[in-house]
């Protein structure tokens, strides 16, 4: 089912861990989603000097997170901006369709911790995001209620199907 | 190394003597059961000879059971047969919120052609209340269809109850007993079932072969029309090499019953104990007295179950895991959500089990590689760093 870069990846993660005082900390996705990645970065002039991370999640999530963190580190900042989910389903020999948007947080992780450390710099209050809760990942793409699958949009509450309550938002 | 099957409920081994048994048959090339020559007779013969073994495997008479592909095909003969032959009658059916798919695809396919349902909710081991089933009876209730055992957590239903209202109230029985027939010891009688579906790949025989029994005097239409094979019950030219390793598989394993729960006893309290001892942050599911004695569900926090199925693989351990992850539809599992656990929970959920060819060694390296295992995905885990 996983390509031999991806079992690598998941036998041998690479950077696992978190960074104390960390100059950038990017965390997405929960547990109802099924998946959750934290990473930690420290930079110097302006090029990421060490990235960590900590990953709840499926082997390809794992396998994300790894690769995410070996594409970004040394890079500049500029540089590390351009790793998208695409470009790290690639450098994995490919992810299986239906793990292509639920486990392929790590390049969102990134950005956000990318942001976080600019933020930080600028003195920008770190836009905090409290909503708990299932999440699409673009606005066009619609997103299935986990416990009945049913299709669901952002901004509602509950599932219109089986009435649990949800909170949809956009991870980004 | 060899791999250590921990993963009985998707399939067993077969019996040395079911492939001897299906070799030979194979070997003998027989003709169709229906024909009405020789080698067609000699067919036929085998057929009925397995048929009796089967029958008693579950104390019914052998007029009473007829074959079919697997589990999903029984259940589904059942469910949709008893509405379409009572669609006169009424059409409403009850079922549980944790029934396996095989029985919640059809009825949910029957709702499309105008009939209704009623799910009863379980408690949280995962078990019915009867009076729960008797409230949910309306005039029109036409089939009331509850499983034995369950397939993700081993919870054994009050089925001899639940029988006794149904008969009652003169509706229809079904069980989908897949689990449970060939791993505890099931009378059709005793319990008062009316229909009652199991499967050979659940107790060592072999997959693709299945079985229904059909009470005398029970209304079902037909699932496959066609020929007049199985006493007009199900069309189609019979399975003959899997029904024949089928009724070896059923005679064997009612002459090991006995001896196989003990076994199956022994190996789930060493299993209990030793996850309880090795690792910490774990939730054990399903009911601790009403439950299979060959499966052991377990949830272990802060981590995701295809990456402990994953890594257990490397180390030549098959293992099932009941995480959306895994599933095809990235769904949770309905029946942990059903018994309250929560979705992070759901997650990290391993459903274990053996049979009659898993050692004490066995259990003695599971323990040791999960334990490791634990570690090394909850090191990674944001979850358990939080906690």
């Amino acid at each position: 089912m996983y390509s031999k870069t991806v079992m690598d990846h998941f036998k041998n993660p690479r950077n696992v861990g978190e960074i104390q005082g960390a100059d950038g900390i990017g965390e997405v996705g929960n547990p109802i989603c099924g998946d959750m990645m934290k990473i930690t970065i420290k930079v110097a002039n302006d090029r990421i000097k060490d990235i960590k991370f900590l990953t709840f999640g499926c082997g390809a999530a794992i396998a994300v997170s790894s690769m995410v963190t070996e594409m970004a580190k040394g890079k500049t900042l500029d540089e590390a901006k351009q790793i998208s989910k695409e470009s790290v389903a690639k450098a994995l020999d490919d992810l299986p369709k239906n793990k292509l948007h639920c486990s392929n947080l790590g390049a969102d992780a990134l950005q956000m911790a990318i942001k976080d450390y600019e933020n930080r710099k600028t003195g920008k209050v770190k836009e905090q995001d409290t909503t708990e809760g299932y999440h699409c990942y673009t606005e066009e793409e619609s997103c299935k209620c986990p416990y009945c699958d049913s299709e669901m949009h952002a901004g509602e509450k509950a599932c219109a199907m089986c009435g649990r309550k949800i909170e949809i938002k956009l991870s980004m | 190394m060899n791999t250590i099957n921990l993963d009985y409920v998707s399939s067993n081994p077969l019996l040395p003597e079911v492939k001897n048994a299906m070799i030979e048959a194979i070997k003998k090339d027989y003709g169709n059961p229906s024909s009405a020559h020789q080698l067609g007779e000699e067919a036929a013969e085998e057929i009925e000879k397995a048929r009796e073994k089967v029958a008693k495997l579950i104390t019914a008479s052998p007029d009473e059971i007829i074959f079919t592909s697997c589990g999903t095909e029984s259940d589904n003969h059942a469910i949709k047969g008893v509405a379409f032959a009572k669609k006169d009658k009424g059409r409403h059916i009850i079922t549980s919120d944790i029934e396996h798919n095989a029985v919640l695809k059809p009825i949910r396919t029957l709702r499309t052609l105008g009939y209704d349902t009623t799910s009863v909710s379980v408690d949280q081991f995962g078990r019915v209340k009867p009076d729960d089933v008797l409230k949910a009876i309306r005039d029109d209730t036409v089939l009331i269809s509850i499983m034995h055992a369950n397939n993700e957590i081993g919870t054994i239903q009050p089925i001899k109850e639940i029988a006794q209202i149904a008969r009652e109230k003169k509706i229809t029985f079904h069980c989908d007993a897949v689990t449970a027939v060939g791993v505890v010891p099931i009378d059709v009688h005793d319990l008062g079932i009316d229909l009652l579906s199991f499967a050979a790949n659940q107790f060592n025989g072999p997959s693709g072969v299945g079985g229904l029994y059909i009470r005398k005097g029970t209304s079902l239409w037909p699932l496959l029309d066609g020929g007049g094979q199985e006493n007009k019950r199900r069309g189609g030219t019979e399975n003959l090499i899997g029904i024949i390793g089928m009724g070896v598989a059923s005679e064997i394993t009612l002459k090991e019953m006995e001896s196989r729960i003990n076994h199956l006893k022994r190996i789930k309290e060493r299993l209990t104990n030793g996850l309880k001892e090795n690792i910490d942050d774990i939730i054990f599911n399903g009911h601790p007295e009403y439950s299979l004695p060959n499966l052991i569900s377990l949830s272990i926090k802060y981590i995701e179950g295809e990456s402990i199925v994953l890594m257990l693989d490397e180390e030549n351990i098959a293992v099932a895991t009941k995480s959306a992850c895994a599933s095809g539809s990235l769904r949770a599992s309905h029946v942990l959500i059903a018994i309250g656990r929560d979705y992070a929970d759901a997650q990290g959920t391993l459903v274990i089990t053996y049979g009659r060819d898993t050692t004490e060694n066995d259990i003695g390296r599971f323990l040791e590689v999960l334990k490791k295992t634990v570690d090394t995905l909850r090191k990674m885990s944001p979850l358990y760093q939080k906690k």
